[in-house]
């Protein structure tokens, strides 16, 4: 190789090193910025935490073409009417309970985490809950005595976490919290539960 | 001066005895992440495997964070095994470095003591604090978190000041302004919030600008040191691969942090540049490929220590298909929509660290051997040469076929799982059920024990080779 062609040469691509990371970097900052804005929650991509009192669907979308999350009618979870504060604790605690029962190392959550069990994204919206009426109260006690049912015909089990009954209904305002950010259609073709009365 | 091939630490200088400690480590973690996969693929195969002792999310927490941890105690040792050859000096702060190895290694301990026994807590800050941070990859609670950062900055001032002190070579400048970014995106996982888009955002900030950026571009000057060692390439040659090799990391990688935005409630421009940037991230890995490869048969193969680079070549090719094509594969978002958390990722996953990283640590670990035996021979016909030849070849045998097996079921799971059923419970179980997919698990698991005979191999090997040679290294030929 000769040393002297420029675009071979050791300074040259020193110098493009450094300006290409520098250029992307900046650019990486400036739209972090932006993205920041809009994931905060109470925007429109990731709604308030007092979306649990309403109803949240997943929807076919025309001019997106694909599914997103709809609000609806009002529909607090557990029967009872939140305010932002009173859902922010709740919606928190549930975090708290996924992040230290170590869910993430069996579920996926937006698709991230492991795969030894169902992706939780939308699960608030899952039809394996039997009816609406009937699904706040039975994510409870899954949640609280998982490992004596029979989930699937794999035998796998979930294991019983110490999840106590303010811990379940916390971990339940969080996916259904979840369920209404608004991830870009995935999971795509999904066929959400039948919440219409 | 000792008989060649015995080992004596006078052999090494003050940085590189220290080396050899994070390498010890270093491999019993390897033992541990190996162990703890081992159990976990046996879950899926068999659910009430220490069902209730051992779940499969403790074992595959273990799993993944042993490997993070032996990887970046190699990375370490790494770094303090070229340091004061490197910059000419000896290592600044060498005794600080000697008590952050302590440290760091009693904090792992009690970390994964705490995972195996503790396993999980209340819903509290406490747990997250105390136990287990429950977010993938770093698990770690927030207290080992702070010991982690602290360790860190100590092996950032140790590289920073022996350089300052000494000279800085091209190496030793990008390897410095590497660790900067790799200490610093470390804190931006260090913080909670409720929201899960918000977490995820920066959760991928640590994971991805370290796995996909920082990582890659310290491997290159690992790989730009180790070609210098084995073969004898004249360093203006390596260093200026080094920099195209930077350039094109840091231009395609930095960016490409946005195939992980798809999906996580982030906006939709990330579609755009996410899929552009991350489809050129296998680019500089063709770069390593071609210098690598271009530098041994420049050299004819005449190494001064064959299994190194044996290693090294290893890592162009594993670093090219398992981060660069099997990450190619997927990173689009047309189709990630379907693969996004199956058992493709799993696939890549393997494939991308075994190749990317796994295989420079272990070439470190035969250089290391090389001098603690006082510079014996490791060129062709090394005694007992059978022994490495073996744990390379199993130990690819194993991965290649783990890759391959996670990759089918990955595959049946984006078409059942994902496309047909969209995603519900009942797909997900269907999918999981399909004969595909079980077979996956089974092959897999299959290639895990051959993987693991490699690794033991590998140990018997490193403890063993350059034992009864009497011959001193081959000189590298000069150019």
């Amino acid at each position: 190789m000769s040393q002297d062609i420029w675009w071979a040469s050791e300074s040259f691509w020193r110098k493009n090193a450094i300006w290409i990371t520098a250029g992307s970097f900046i650019v990486l900052i400036f739209l972090t910025f932006d993205t920041v804005t809009q994931i905060t929650a109470g925007g429109k991509r990731v709604p308030a935490y007092s979306t649990i009192n309403h109803r949240i669907s997943y929807e076919f979308d025309e001019k997106r073409n694909f599914q997103v999350p709809v609000i609806g009618v009002e529909e607090p979870l557990f029967g009872k009417k939140l305010t932002e504060q009173e859902a922010e604790a709740l919606v928190s605690h549930g975090k708290l309970t996924t992040q230290a029962k170590n869910c993430m190392n069996c579920h996926t959550l937006l698709g991230n985490g492991a795969y030894y069990a169902p992706d939780l994204t939308k699960t608030w919206l899952d039809p394996s809950w039997g009816s609406k009426d009937v699904r706040e109260q039975q994510m409870v006690e899954f949640l609280m005595n998982p490992q004596d049912r029979l989930h699937n015909g794999l035998g796998r089990r979930m294991p019983n976490l110490g999840i106590t009954e303010p811990e379940a209904r916390a971990t339940v305002a969080f996916l259904k919290w979840m369920s209404s950010i608004d991830t870009n259609g995935f999971p795509a073709n999904f066929k959400p539960i039948d919440q219409e009365n | 001066m000792t008989a060649l091939g015995k080992l004596d630490s006078a052999n090494l200088n003050g940085g590189q005895k220290l080396a050899v400690k994070y390498f010890t480590v270093a491999i019993a973690l390897f033992g541990a992440q190996v162990l703890f996969g081992l159990l976990a693929g046996l879950q899926y195969l068999n659910p009430e495997f220490l069902f209730g002792i051992l779940d499969f999310s403790v074992n595959r927490m273990v799993h993944i964070n042993a490997m993070v941890v032996w990887l970046l105690f190699g990375f370490l040792g790494s770094v303090y095994w070229l340091l004061e050859d490197e910059s000419g000096v000896p290592v600044v702060g060498l005794k600080l470095g000697n008590l952050s190895f302590w440290v760091l290694t009693l904090a792992v301990v009690v970390v994964v003591l705490v995972y195996l026994l503790v396993q999980v807590g209340a819903g509290t800050h406490a747990s997250i604090w105390l136990i287990n941070e429950g977010r993938e990859y770093i698990e770690a609670p927030r207290w080992a978190d702070i010991g982690i950062v602290v360790c860190v900055l100590v092996f950032f001032y140790n590289a920073a000041a022996t350089f300052t002190k000494g000279r800085y070579t091209g190496i030793g400048g990008v390897l410095v302004l590497d660790l900067i970014a790799l200490a610093g995106i470390y804190l931006a996982g260090m913080y909670y919030t409720p929201n899960i888009s918000m977490d995820q955002h920066w959760w991928w900030w640590v994971i991805h600008l370290w796995v996909e950026a920082t990582w890659e571009v310290l491997v290159g000057c690992l790989m730009a040191y180790g070609l210098i060692k084995t073969l004898g390439v004249r360093r203006k040659i390596v260093e200026t691969w080094l920099y195209i090799e930077v350039a094109l990391m840091f231009g395609s990688g930095i960016l490409g942090l946005g195939h992980h935005y798809f999906w996580i409630g982030t906006p939709e421009y990330w579609f755009t540049i996410g899929g552009f940037f991350s489809a050129l991230e296998p680019i500089p890995l063709v770069a390593m490929v071609v210098h690598a490869v271009f530098d041994a048969g420049h050299h004819k193969l005449k190494s001064t220590n064959n299994p190194a680079l044996a290693w090294i070549i290893a890592q162009a090719f594993g670093n090219f298909f398992g981060a660069g094509v099997w990450g190619f594969m997927h990173t689009l978002p047309q189709i990630n929509l379907y693969t996004h958390g199956t058992q493709w990722t799993a696939s890549h996953g393997h494939f991308a660290f075994f190749g990317a990283y796994v295989t420079m640590v272990i070439a470190y670990f035969y250089l290391a051997i090389q001098r603690w035996r006082g510079g014996v021979y490791m060129s062709g016909n090394v005694i007992g040469a059978w022994k490495w030849k073996w744990a390379i070849a199993l130990l690819h045998i194993g991965m290649i076929m783990m890759t391959m097996a996670l990759l089918i079921s990955g595959y049946e799971q984006s078409q059942i799982e994902r496309a047909i059923e969209g995603s519900s419970w009942v797909g997900y179980f269907t999918a999981q059920a399909h004969p595909w997919f079980v077979q996956g698990m089974q092959w897999r698991q299959i290639g895990g024990w051959i993987f693991a005979i490699g690794f033991v191999l590998l140990v018997w090997d490193l403890l063993t080779i350059g034992k009864r040679e009497t011959r001193p290294a081959q000189v590298p030929t000069a150019e």
